[in-house]
């Protein structure tokens, strides 16, 4: 059975999945679940975890968790919407320990609170950097005039 | 009970590529806890991608490492392919694939040189970087450099490999095996190595799985992925190695692992020079479409991959980077502890991690912040126990 299959039968209407091609999959996800989808895939499938990107977009921060599937040769990637302004997401620390510094990162550079995060401190930012300041967000209309106004 | 020390190492090491600081306390000569703080090196490399056109990005990427500095951009060009799923030519996935393996060749053996002078055998030092020397004239004669050698760009690859330039080319891939062959097994029979190497810094199985560290390092413990088999690219799925999986998951593992797999590439490379077909080496890409892709490739030190979204412009609209060194550095904190300190730097240098630390490193009194060793004493203290190993065994 394919892994897409094997996700569709297990979460039914809860996921999205875009096979964009034979060895990339994209599986749209609410934050509420992404959390068991990424569980089901590391400990049930036995994926490995390869790494999680952020992106700033209009609605909020949108994370990817890649997964990779080395017996099949595909990439999963987990796609959800952190939604602007909470920025709050569950730590997947828990589950996949491998995810703690990937987790710090997006932290630092994008402003998002991994709630239950061992040790949510910086990682790659000095320490005497501003408070506040995510370098990877964004320039937005309202940001760029708040420094003009400034 | 001893006093618990705290022992700085870091963030400036001459061994290493990037600056890493790590932290080990230790009671007497037992480590009982373990941090590392890195990002004393970020540069910013993924925001300015975002900046750059995708052409200048290749060469952007090609510079965040000095050693394997093709994995970024083998990645990198994948991760654009994939995009629109943009066809590379057959005789650049070849020569792709020779500029990869070369790169790995000559990326263990300074590893391996590095190892050695740690525990003591400088010959092992000396002979590693001597026999790294002619893989580099190698780069030297196909692409101009001995690093950094501008071959990748999207679609295909820079500069062709001349007919011309093939039976010589394959003779000094020869020498280079014979060198390969002779170290590892001067390396690997050699018995106070196996004393020094063996049973340290152990990273159990399911220590691994949990942490997904990728290449050699997981390889050592027993887990058997390779890109390069796994998910295959350019010409890896054309010819035919093996890959080197250990089961112990020490430091002679890892050592293990890494020469047996300089012999693998050598085999590769002489398949690849081979077997090259005839034709274009690049697909004449102008542009690049709207969505998202992932490259991964097999570099020294295991997976590296590049994500990519475009929104149809020339310049990425985000880029994200992760280098195997990433997932491979946490690992430390289940291989020191418990471990002695005369092993540590051995332990830490087996990960690979782009090494350069020991020249900071320092052991500092908890309460007076006294320097009471450096890095000089952390190397020595590992090169004495290997002196008292061989008066031991011979």
């Amino acid at each position: 059975m394919t892994v897409t299959k094997q996700i569709k039968d297990k979460f039914k209407d809860k996921v999205e999945i875009l096979e964009k091609s034979k060895k990339r999959i994209y599986i749209s996800v609410v934050k509420e679940d992404a959390k068991d989808v990424a569980r089901y895939l590391f400990s049930d499938l036995g994926a490995r975890f390869s790494t999680a990107s952020g992106i700033d977009t209009r609605l909020g921060v949108e994370i990817l968790y890649h997964m990779a599937f080395d017996k099949n040769g595909i990439v999963v990637s987990i796609r959800t919407l952190v939604p602007k302004p909470e920025l709050e997401m569950h730590t997947f620390t828990d589950i996949i320990p491998a995810t703690e510094w990937i987790e710090r990162e997006i932290h630092e550079m994008f402003g998002v609170d991994f709630i239950g995060h061992p040790f949510l401190e910086r990682l790659l930012l000095p320490d005497d950097w501003e408070e506040g300041v995510y370098p990877f967000r964004k320039k937005t209309f309202e940001s760029e005039k708040e420094n003009l106004e400034r | 009970m001893a006093k618990e020390k705290l022992i700085p190492i870091g963030p400036f090491h001459p061994l290493l590529e990037e600056p890493e600081y790590f932290k080990f306390r230790v009671e007497g000569e037992k480590v009982t806890g373990a941090d590392v703080r890195i990002g004393y090196n970020h540069r910013g490399i993924e925001k300015l991608a975002e900046s750059k056109t995708y052409e200048q990005d290749v060469f952007l990427v090609e510079r965040i490492c000095g050693i394997c500095s093709t994995s970024h951009p083998f990645a990198f060009v994948q991760a654009a392919e994939d995009v629109s799923g943009i066809e590379v030519p057959e005789r650049a996935k070849y020569i792709r694939t020779i500029i990869g393996e070369l790169e790995r060749i000559h990326s263990h053996m300074l590893w391996v040189g590095l190892a050695g002078h740690f525990i003591g055998y400088n010959t092992v030092f000396m002979w590693a970087w001597k026999y790294r020397e002619p893989v580099l004239d190698i780069f030297e004669a196909i692409s101009g450099n001995r690093n950094h050698y501008g071959m990748f760009k999207v679609g295909g690859v820079r500069r062709d490999i001349k007919e011309s330039d093939i039976p010589g080319l394959l003779k000094a891939i020869d020498e280079v095996e014979k060198f390969c062959s002779m170290l590892t097994k001067a390396v690997m029979d050699d018995p106070v190595i196996q004393a020094r190497t063996k049973g340290i810094g152990i990273l159990k199985k399911q220590d691994a799985i949990d942490l997904c560290v990728v290449g050699p390092v997981a390889r050592a413990s027993g887990i058997a992925i390779d890109i390069r088999k796994d998910h295959p690219y350019a010409a890896y799925d054309k010819v035919s190695f093996e890959k080197i999986v250990m089961k112990d998951g020490d430091v002679f593992s890892k050592a293990a692992v890494r020469l047996l797999e300089t012999i693998e590439s050598v085999k590769i490379i002489r398949q690849c020079l081979k077997n090259m077909p005839q034709g274009p080496i690049d697909a004449g890409i102008r542009e690049i479409g709207a969505g998202e892709g992932i490259g991964q490739h097999e570099a020294p030190r295991g997976e590296v991959i590049h994500y990519i979204r475009s929104n149809g412009s020339n310049y990425p609209e985000r880029h994200k980077i992760r280098a195997p060194s990433f997932m491979n550095v946490p690992s430390f904190k289940r291989t020191v502890i418990g471990q002695s300190i005369s092993d540590a730097a051995l332990i830490t240098a087996a990960v690979d991690p782009c090494y350069c630390c020991t020249e900071r490193m320092a052991v500092v009194d908890n309460d007076t912040n006294k320097v009471l060793l450096t890095g000089e004493d952390l190397v020595r203290l590992c090169q004495e126990k290997t002196e008292k190993l061989k008066g031991k065994i011979t």
